[in-house]
C-alpha cells in the first residue's frame, strides 16, 4: 500500500497534465456542441446528422479515434504548415472533444425538445426575438439538463484521457500502461486511483453545479464553477512551473526493454546534470515521427524497424550497410541524429531447446534445412507472413513438418512441452536466457538486422553535452546484458525489478 | 389542411367579443394572427388601420396583451420578473410600484410579487398571467381559453374580474372561448366559428332571441337547456 501510495505522490505532473487535456477537451466539446444544439433545435436535418455523427464517433473505439488523428493531422501538414503538431496535446485535444460531444449534444437536444411548449408560446407572445428567447428562457430551463451531459461527459473523457498516453501525450495513463507492460501494479493501481478519485471529484462537484442550476440557486452553482475552475487553474500554473525548455523528454515504446532504457539513458542524462523527463507507452508506430517532429528528444530504434517502415525498402544489405544507411538517410531527411548502436540486436531469430539442439547437432539455420520435415515450428500470429519469415525459407530452402501460431508467451511454452520444436524468438528477449535456448546461427543473413540505435531529435541534435553524456552506452550492451534485465522485469515473483532498478543493475553490469 | 378560410370581420374599439366554436374550429389560429404568431397565407389582420406583418413585432405585441390558455408564466422567474418582462424586453423596468398596482388590480397581494410561480394556485398563476397581459398598457386583450384550466368558482370570479377591468382600462378586448355560457355572460358580442368559416356574429341577446343560424344555436342550446333544467329542479314542490 505505502507503495502505492508513493507512487501517487510523484504522480503530480501527469495529474496536472491529465486535469489540463480534460478540461480543455470538455470545453471545447461544450463550444462546438451547445451552438449545434441551438442550431438542431431549430431545425429537424440537423439535430439528426449531428446526433447522427455524435452517435457514429461514439462507436469508434477512443484508442482508435486518438490514433486516427495522426494521420489526419499529418495529412493536415499540406494545409497548415510543417509546424502542426501530429503527436501529444493537440490530436489528444480533438480526439476527446469529440468524443465529449454526443452526451453534451443529447442532454441539450433533449432538453430543449422537452420544454413546456405553453411557456416557449409565452416567450414569443411577449415579443421576445429569438435571440432573447435563447438566453432568458430555453437557456435557463435546459441548464441542468445541459449540466448532466456535461456531466457525463467529464467522467467520459477524464477516463478516456489515459489513453492519450499511446499518442505521446502525458497523462494518468502513463503509469497505468507502464504498469501493464511490466507487470508492475503497484503502477496500475496508482494511475488507476489517481484518475478515478479525479473523475469522481469532478462528478461531485459538477453535480452540485447541475443542482444549483435546478434550484436557480446562484450561490451554489456559483460556488461548484468557481471550484472547478480553480482546480484547473492550479493544473495550469503546476505545469507552467513545471515546463522547462532545457527538459530532455526520453520516449518508449510499450516493452519492457524500451522502458528499462529509457530508464538507463534518463540517468546517465541526470549524472551529466540534465533534466529529463519520460514519455513512456508510446505507440511503436508513432516513436519515429515523435522524434524526428522534436516532440520527443530521444528513442531507442531498431534497424529493421526503421529500414521497413521509413525508409520502405524490402532488400536486406547486411547488418553495416543497412546501419549505415539509415545513419545517412534520418541526417539527410529527418534532421535526426543516430548517435550510435547500444550493441545487441532485437532481431527475429529462431530458438531451439539446448538438448533438442545438441540431440539433432545443429547450431544454425544452414543445419537445421534437413531436419526441418520432421519438426514443426511456432511462431507468433503474423510471423508466418512477414517478410523475415519469407526471407529465411526462401535463402536456406527451409521447410518444416507443421507450422502453429502462438501468442509470444505461449511460444516459450510450447517449446518447453515439446509442442514445438523451433520457435521464432526475439534474440533479446529475457526468456531465451531464462530457459536457457539456443538461438541458431544465420550464416547467410536471411533475417533482418534489428540493431538498437540511439536517435537524437533534431532540437538535442547538435548538443555535444547530451552526446558526450551517451556515448558510455554506445557499443556497450551486449544481448546477453539486455536479456538478463528485460528477464528481471518480465519475470514474475522473487527477483522482479522495476524498470528503474533494472537499469540500475545493468548500469553497474556495464561499470557506469 | 387550412385551419382558418374566409373569416371577415371589424372590431369595434372598446368591444368585448367572444369567439367561440368548438375544438378545432379554427379559433385559436385566428386570434394568434392578430399579432403574428401565426401569419396568414394569404388575407390581412389591420390593427388601427395597419397591417400587422408590417408593423414592428416588438412594438406590436407591446401594444397587444396576451393571455396564454397554458398560462405560459415563465419558471425560473419570480412573479414580479414575471410580469414585468414585456416592458423589460423593450428596455424598460417597471417599478415595484407598478408591478403592485398590477397585482392588486387582478386581486392578489403586492408581496406575491416575490414569490415563484410554482408557489401559486391555478387561479393565483392565471391572474398573475392577465397582469403580465396589462403591463405594458395594451389596447387589446386577446386571451386564448384563459379560463380553460381552472375550477368552475375561480373561473366564474376570474370572468368577471377581466371583464371590470376591460371597462376599467377601456381595452378592446377578444376571448377564445369553446364555453358559449361564458361567451353570453361576458361579451357584447359572439362570433361563431365552424369549420375556419365565421358561421355567426351576434349580440348575446340576439342569440338567445333565436338568430345566427344552426350551428350557433346548437351551442347557445346547451346553456339554455342546463339553465332551464336547473329553473325546473329549483321550482317549489308541487308546483307546475
Amino acid at each position: 500500500m505505502s507503495e502505492i501510495f508513493e507512487i501517487l505522490l510523484e504522480l503530480g505532473d501527469k495529474f496536472a497534465a491529465h486535469i489540463v487535456l480534460a478540461a480543455s477537451a470538455i470545453g471545447l466539446g461544450i463550444l462546438v456542441a451547445l451552438p449545434l444544439a441551438v442550431w438542431a433545435s431549430r431545425s429537424q436535418n440537423v439535430a439528426r446528422v449531428a446526433l447522427g455523427f455524435a452517435s457514429l464517433v461514439q462507436t469508434i473505439p477512443a484508442l482508435a479515434l486518438l490514433a486516427l488523428f495522426f494521420p489526419i493531422l499529418l495529412s493536415l501538414r499540406g494545409v497548415f504548415g510543417e509546424d502542426l503538431p501530429t503527436l501529444g496535446f493537440l490530436p489528444a485535444l480533438l480526439a476527446l472533444a469529440l468524443y465529449a460531444l454526443l452526451p453534451i449534444l443529447r442532454n441539450a437536444v433533449t432538453a430543449q425538445a422537452n420544454l413546456d411548449p405553453g411557456v416557449l408560446e409565452a416567450a414569443d407572445g411577449v415579443g421576445m426575438t429569438s435571440w432573447q428567447k435563447l438566453t432568458l428562457v430555453e437557456g435557463p430551463l435546459s441548464a441542468p439538463f445541459v449540466m448532466a451531459g456535461i456531466r457525463t461527459a467529464s467522467v467520459w473523457t477524464i477516463g478516456a484521457a489515459t489513453l492519450a498516453t499511446t499518442i505521446g501525450q502525458p497523462s494518468l495513463g502513463d503509469p497505468i500502461f507502464a504498469g501493464l507492460q511490466t507487470q508492475n501494479w503497484a503502477l496500475v493501481v496508482a494511475g488507476c486511483i489517481a484518475s478515478a478519485g479525479l473523475a469522481l471529484v469532478v462528478d461531485a462537484l459538477l453535480g452540485i453545479v447541475e443542482n444549483g442550476f435546478a434550484k436557480r440557486n446562484r450561490w451554489q452553482y456559483g460556488a461548484g464553477i468557481v471550484a472547478v475552475a480553480l482546480g484547473v487553474i492550479g493544473a495550469l500554473v503546476y505545469q507552467a512551473d513545471g515546463d522547462d525548455d532545457d527538459t530532455i523528454i526520453i520516449a518508449s515504446k510499450q516493452f519492457s526493454e524500451q522502458y528499462i532504457l529509457a530508464q538507463l539513458i534518463g540517468s546517465q542524462l541526470e549524472k551529466a546534470g540534465y533534466s529529463v523527463e519520460y514519455r513512456d507507452g508510446l505507440g511503436s508506430a508513432v516513436v519515429h515521427s515523435a522524434v524526428a517532429s522534436s516532440s520527443i528528444d530521444i528513442s531507442v530504434d531498431y534497424t529493421g524497424t526503421i529500414w521497413t517502415n521509413e525508409l520502405e525498402r524490402t532488400d536486406n544489405p547486411g547488418r553495416e550497410v543497412m546501419y549505415q544507411t539509415i545513419a545517412d538517410w534520418e541526417r539527410e531527411n529527418t534532421g535526426v541524429r543516430v548517435l550510435g548502436r547500444l550493441g545487441f540486436e532485437n532481431a527475429y531469430a529462431f530458438a531451439m531447446r539446448a538438448d533438442r539442439a545438441e540431440e539433432l547437432g545443429v547450431t544454425s539455420l544452414e543445419q537445421l534445412v534437413p531436419f526441418g520435415p520432421q519438426l514443426t515450428v511456432g511462431g507468433d500470429p503474423e510471423f508466418f507472413e512477414r517478410p523475415e519469415w519469407i526471407a529465411v525459407r526462401d535463402t536456406y530452402g527451409l521447410r518444416f513438418g507443421e507450422t502453429r501460431n502462438f501468442s509470444p508467451t505461449f511460444m516459450y511454452n510450447a517449446l518447453r512441452s515439446g509442442e514445438a520444436d523451433v520457435i521464432s524468438a526475439y534474440t533479446s528477449d529475457g526468456r531465451i536466457a531464462a530457459d536457457r535456448l539456443v538461438v541458431l546461427d544465420d550464416p547467410r543473413e536471411a533475417l533482418p538486422s534489428y540493431d538498437a540505435m540511439l536517435m537524437l531529435s533534431p532540437r538535442i541534435a547538435e548538443d555535444e553535452g547530451i552526446a558526450r553524456a551517451l556515448e558510455p552506452l554506445i557499443g556497450a550492451i551486449s544481448v546477453e546484458a539486455m536479456r538478463e534485465a528485460n528477464y528481471a522485469v518480465d519475470r514474475e515473483g522473487e527477483g522482479k525489478l522495476s524498470p528503474k532498478d533494472a537499469a540500475a543493475r545493468l548500469a553497474e553490469t556495464l561499470g557506469l | 389542411m387550412t385551419a382558418v378560410a374566409g373569416v371577415s370581420c371589424i372590431i369595434d374599439r372598446g368591444s368585448f367579443v367572444a369567439l367561440v366554436g368548438t375544438s378545432g374550429s379554427g379559433k385559436s389560429t385566428l386570434l394568434k394572427m392578430v399579432n403574428t404568431l401565426v401569419t396568414p397565407s394569404g388575407g390581412r389582420v389591420l390593427f388601427g388601420g395597419e397591417d400587422v406583418t408590417t408593423l414592428k413585432q416588438s412594438k406590436l405585441r407591446r401594444r397587444v396583451g396576451y393571455v396564454f390558455q397554458g398560462i405560459g408564466l415563465f419558471p425560473h422567474f419570480t412573479v414580479g420578473e414575471n410580469i414585468a418582462i414585456g416592458p423589460r424586453l423593450a428596455g424598460e423596468t417597471l417599478s415595484d410600484g407598478r408591478i403592485a398596482e398590477l397585482l392588486t388590480l387582478v386581486e392578489l397581494e403586492p408581496d406575491m410579487a416575490r414569490r415563484m410561480p410554482d408557489e401559486l394556485s391555478g387561479g393565483q398563476r392565471q391572474r398573475v398571467g392577465v397582469a403580465r397581459a396589462l403591463a405594458g398598457d395594451p389596447e387589446l386583450l386577446i386571451m386564448d381559453e384563459p379560463f380553460g384550466a381552472l375550477d368552475p368558482i375561480t373561473r366564474d370570479a376570474l370572468g368577471v374580474k377581466v371583464r371590470e377591468l376591460h371597462e376599467k382600462l377601456g381595452l378592446t378586448t377578444i376571448m377564445v372561448t369553446h364555453d358559449m355560457a361564458e361567451a353570453l355572460l361576458l361579451a357584447d358580442r359572439v362570433m361563431v366559428m365552424s369549420f375556419g368559416e365565421l358561421v355567426a356574429d351576434e349580440t348575446p341577446r340576439e342569440l338567445l332571441d333565436g338568430k345566427g343560424g344552426e350551428i350557433a344555436q346548437s351551442l347557445v342550446a346547451v346553456p339554455r337547456q342546463q339553465a332551464e333544467k336547473l329553473a325546473f329542479m329549483e321550482r317549489p314542490e308541487g308546483s307546475s
